[in-house]
């Protein structure tokens, strides 16, 4: 999703963009997301004016592909079930009003109102309007259409050729040399393996994650709802497994259930426990779910970065090599307001966000690396 | 000649059951498709989308085409699910979910 | 410590067979099974109370069934073996040294838990019928060849008056004279291929006098009941606005495109058709088994490449109940062996190896003659749903291929939905990739069935053993 992201905005800057992937569209996290556009779930900081960018350009594509890829601003709604819970989502609530964020408090008996199937007694929430969802694998495919961009699928990068000077001279892949003056890394999960091929280190790890998809229904979910844990469990370090319910209803009919999140390396079996842990907390918010049924669950792994910030920007230990990449479980959301500033360093402009704190080299490098 | 003959049924005693209010004979151990077969029905789901009629098409479960509600549970298999006298079949429309 | 225990999933002829060589040695055996008789698909039970005198009526090889029945029986009267009837098994868990546990639903409704544990898992799952798509196909009326069997042989009931049985596979011809001797009126039998010519010619054919035995009374049954057959003929289009009244059928020529001159249509109210069959894999792939292409990987023992889990039957290949009796023989055998700590010796089921190896031997040249028409694609229009769950158009598919870049089944289903709804792509699988031009590729399926989450949730609370 982030390389087409890039791919668009760098082609509306007057770019030729040629876009290559080992697989097929969206083959990697995107096809494995829910397609979450959130602001609710970021703290005040360079994510959430991140996050911010990208809602509007998201808005602006909305006008244009809007069906095209089920855009669909349905809000999110994060409920607390204790009020010390619901005060310290209130804190960060307030935090990202100062930001810019549209942020309702809502009372434990208007809770009902807004997603009458949730579970009583509750403390309370907080509904975010902005936060929105599209289907990942439409929206990928979709933007690269829409780029223009030549789309070269089922071609593996072997190599990123350099010259004298170490300036990168294009990729060499399973299927052909392709010239260019820039690489863009938009590997996402896979950014690490990557970025060394073109002599650079890139700590991003994978994060495996559990979605639940039920059987059809009626819209019975509204938002996307969430409890106030998930927003922790986002920014936690923690290896274990973790898991906050996360349920939204979807044009489509089935409900999605999330989020579990496991740092296992790209550990593709399933696990009980996580799915488990999953349909419990959703239950508990939405009592109804007991006897829905579970039709698949499908696993991903986000790319994950040691202090939860992508690597957005030129990589100065190589020239011609930017990063796109390490958005762990937001890179739908955040995609379009990387590819903007991605176009916009491209063509030589100014960001319009300050991209120190992405800066892909802001982690010391490992002793073997040269 | 008919499969009770070849096979040499002496099934237990008829019961009813109902389809959409309809009353229907239906024999003891046969699902709810086959007693809907036997009643010359062979639609009972309208699609979700189109709202085209499905009825049975695999018969072993896999293809969940013949889902129908019985006594208000949705989205149950024709194909699997035996009949008690007195059941209500119900042709189920979209999701078999009320709003 | 207990004896060890073997879960057996599937209680049909692979099944039945390991259950009885693994009970006979020893080994505790669950026999964990989706419906209320044990048989399978192959020798599926007319439903107790339908007081079938002679069920037989409607078999073949029955005198197998019932030393399979009397054995079982045996087993269960003596406490060796634990029939689980009408568990849907949804997951096998591996659990590490705890060995597996078994997660199923009771009943059709499949609403309520119960769980087994097990120290070694035989993976019997069988098979379903594979149908590729053409106009008309989501009618009521059309049915799957199998699924026609299924109901007569379980319900006692047919599907209609005037049947069409089409598509291909040996299949067919069981189908047609099951229904034909029942009381239907088969307007015609449909194969795309003409295996008359393997008939005649095939050295595997000339090693089964059993399976040219059987093909001959078929034949003769069908002579009786006066059924047409139509050879290297396809089924183009099925008619009807609310149910099926009429098929389409047109020969084929040498490159396997349908000859126009040569349409014409057959009134009937049903249409029993199948294109072959595929494995159940979906427990194999969750535990992370093996998966060749679309069989279950396994060895000369019927293991899978994980550790404790065996496989026999449909699941590792299409092959017949009698190959299916010869796998699970050896599974259960191997089974008993290993669990008591031994190795195996392959020079006790010598017998049924040789089976084994002379009916793949059998199905691999029948699968060569019983092949869908090389261009079955072309015939499917733009607007016929090829996604019955989610009522996918061809056309969305083609676009999807052709607009948006999609060159796999997996970017296909995520592009247009096709294979996302309640059957999750088991029917529409081949139909989209053979439309979309891609490789029939497996999917995984970590759910063999939907599941409430509300079982999901307690799952693992509710062991027995």
């Amino acid at each position: 999703m982030v390389g087409a992201a890039c791919a668009l905005y760098a082609a509306r800057a007057g770019l030729d963009v040629i876009v290559v992937d080992r697989g097929p569209v969206a083959g990697g996290t995107t096809g494995a997301g829910e397609g979450n556009l959130l602001v609710s779930d970021k703290e005040p900081g360079p994510e959430l004016d991140l996050a911010l960018l990208s809602g509007r350009l998201w808005t602006e594509l909305a006008e244009e592909l809007g069906e095209l890829i089920e855009y669909e601003r349905k809000g999110g709604l994060v409920v607390a079930s204790t009020p010390d819970g619901l005060d310290a989502l209130e804190k960060l609530a307030t935090g990202q009003r100062t930001a810019g964020v549209d942020a309702m408090r809502v009372a434990a008996e208007q809770l009902h109102d807004l997603e009458p199937h949730l579970a009583p007694g509750l403390a309370g929430g907080v509904l975010y309007p902005e936060d929105a969802q599209v289907m990942p694998t439409l929206a990928a495919a979709h933007l690269v259409r829409a780029s223009g961009a030549r789309l070269l699928t089922g071609a593996t990068v072997t190599e990123v050729p350099r010259d004298r000077a170490g300036t990168v001279r294009g990729v060499r892949t399973d299927r052909g040399d392709i010239d260019a003056p820039y690489v863009v890394n938009a590997a996402g999960t896979w950014g690490r393996e990557l970025a060394a091929l073109a002599g650079a280190s890139l700590p991003v790890l994978p994060r495996r994650g559990f979605v639940l998809v039920t059987e059809p229904l009626p819209r019975l979910v509204r938002h996307k709802v969430y409890a106030a844990d998930y927003v922790a469990d986002v920014a936690s370090d923690s290896a274990a497994l973790q898991t906050s319910p996360v349920v939204e209803g979807t044009a489509a009919g089935p409900v999605l259930v999330g989020a579990s999140r496991e740092r296992v390396g790209f550990d593709r079996s399933l696990s009980l426990p996580a799915l488990r842990a999953l349909a419990a907390g959703a239950t508990r918010l939405f009592p109804f779910l007991e006897r829905v049924r579970a039709m698949r669950t499908y696993l991903g792994f986000r790319p994950y970065m040691p202090d939860h910030l992508p690597a957005i920007g030129p990589d100065l230990r190589v020239p011609g090599l930017f990063h796109a990449c390490g958005h762990e479980g937001a890179g739908i959301g955040l995609s379009t307001g990387t590819g903007q500033l991605i176009a916009q360093v491209l063509t030589g402009g100014t960001p319009e966000l300050a991209l120190a704190p992405f800066r892909p080299d802001r982690f010391p490098d490992p002793e073997e690396a040269v | 000649m008919n499969p009770l003959e070849l096979a040499r049924a002496e099934p237990g005693p008829a019961f009813t059951v109902t389809l959409d209010g309809r009353q229907i004979e239906a024999l003891p151990g046969q699902t709810v498709a086959a007693a809907l077969w036997t009643a010359g029905v062979t639609s009972w789901r309208g699609t979700r989308g189109e709202g085209r009629p499905r009825g049975l098409f695999c018969g072993i479960g896999v293809c969940f085409d013949c889902l129908v509600t019985v006594n208000d549970r949705p989205n149950q298999r024709a194909c699997l699910l035996p009949l008690r006298p007195g059941d209500r079949i119900r042709t189920q429309e979209g999701t078999g979910h009320d709003e | 410590m207990s004896e060890p225990t073997l879960a057996v999933i599937g209680a049909g002829p692979a099944g039945l067979a390991a259950a009885l060589a693994a009970a006979a040695r020893g080994i505790h055996v669950v026999l964990v099974d989706s419906v209320p008789a044990a048989g399978g698909q192959f020798y599926r039970q007319p439903a107790t109370g339908l007081g079938a005198r002679r069920p037989q009526a409607l078999h073949h090889q029955w005198h197998t069934w019932e030393r399979l029945r009397d054995g079982l029986d045996g087993h269960v009267r003596a406490g060796r073996v634990r029939h689980l009837t009408d568990h849907h098994v949804w997951l096998v868990e591996r659990r590490g040294a705890a060995g597996f546990s078994v997660h199923a639903l009771l009943g059709a409704e499949q609403e309520e838990p119960a769980e087994v544990r097990a120290d070694a898992v035989l993976l019997a799952t069988g098979g379903y019928e594979k149908v590729l798509p053409f106009p008309g196909w989501t009618l009521p009326g059309v049915v799957t060849a199998g699924g026609a069997q299924a109901m007569l042989k379980g319900g006692l009931v047919l599907p209609g008056r005037t049947v069409v049985v089409a598509g291909t596979g040996p299949l067919l011809l069981p189908v047609a004279a099951g229904l034909a001797t029942a009381g239907a009126t088969v307007a015609a039998l449909v194969d795309s291929a003409d295996p008359t010519g393997f008939v005649r010619r095939s050295r595997a054919l000339a090693a089964q006098p059993g399976k040219v035995a059987e093909g001959a009374l078929y034949a003769g049954q069908l002579a009786r009941h006066r059924v047409r057959t139509l050879l290297h003929h396809t089924v183009v289009e099925a008619h009807g606005t609310e149910r099926l009244e009429a098929v389409t059928v047109a020969a084929l020529d040498r490159d396997g495109r349908v000859r126009p001159d040569t349409r014409r249509r057959l009134d009937c109210d049903t249409l029993a058709v199948g294109h072959g069959m595929l494995p159940h894999t979906d427990l194999a792939d969750a535990l992370g088994c093996r998966i060749d292409g679309t069989d279950v990987y396994a060895d000369d023992e019927q293991r899978t490449d994980v550790p404790g889990v065996w496989a026999a039957g449909e699941t590792t290949g299409i092959g017949g109940s009698a190959l299916a009796l010869a796998e699970g023989h050896i599974a259960g055998r191997s089974i008993a062996a290993r669990l008591a700590g031994r190795e195996p010796d392959p020079r006790g089921w010598a017998a049924a190896a040789r089976t084994r190896k002379r009916l793949r031997a059998f199905f691999a040249a029948v699968d060569s003659v019983y092949a869908p028409p090389a261009h079955w694609a072309e015939q499917v229009t733009d607007e016929t749903v090829v996604c019955r769950c989610e009522e996918v158009s061809a056309g969305a598919v083609r676009e999807a291929v052709r607009e948006l870049g999609a060159g796999d089944l997996r970017t296909v289903k995520l592009l247009t939905r096709a294979g996302m709804g309640w059957c999750q792509g088991r029917m529409c699988g081949p139909g989209v990739a053979g439309v979309a031009g891609c490789a029939e590729t497996a999917v995984r399926r970590p759910f063999a069935r939907p599941v409430p989450l509300g079982v999901l949730a307690r799952a693992g609370e509710n062991e027995s053993r």
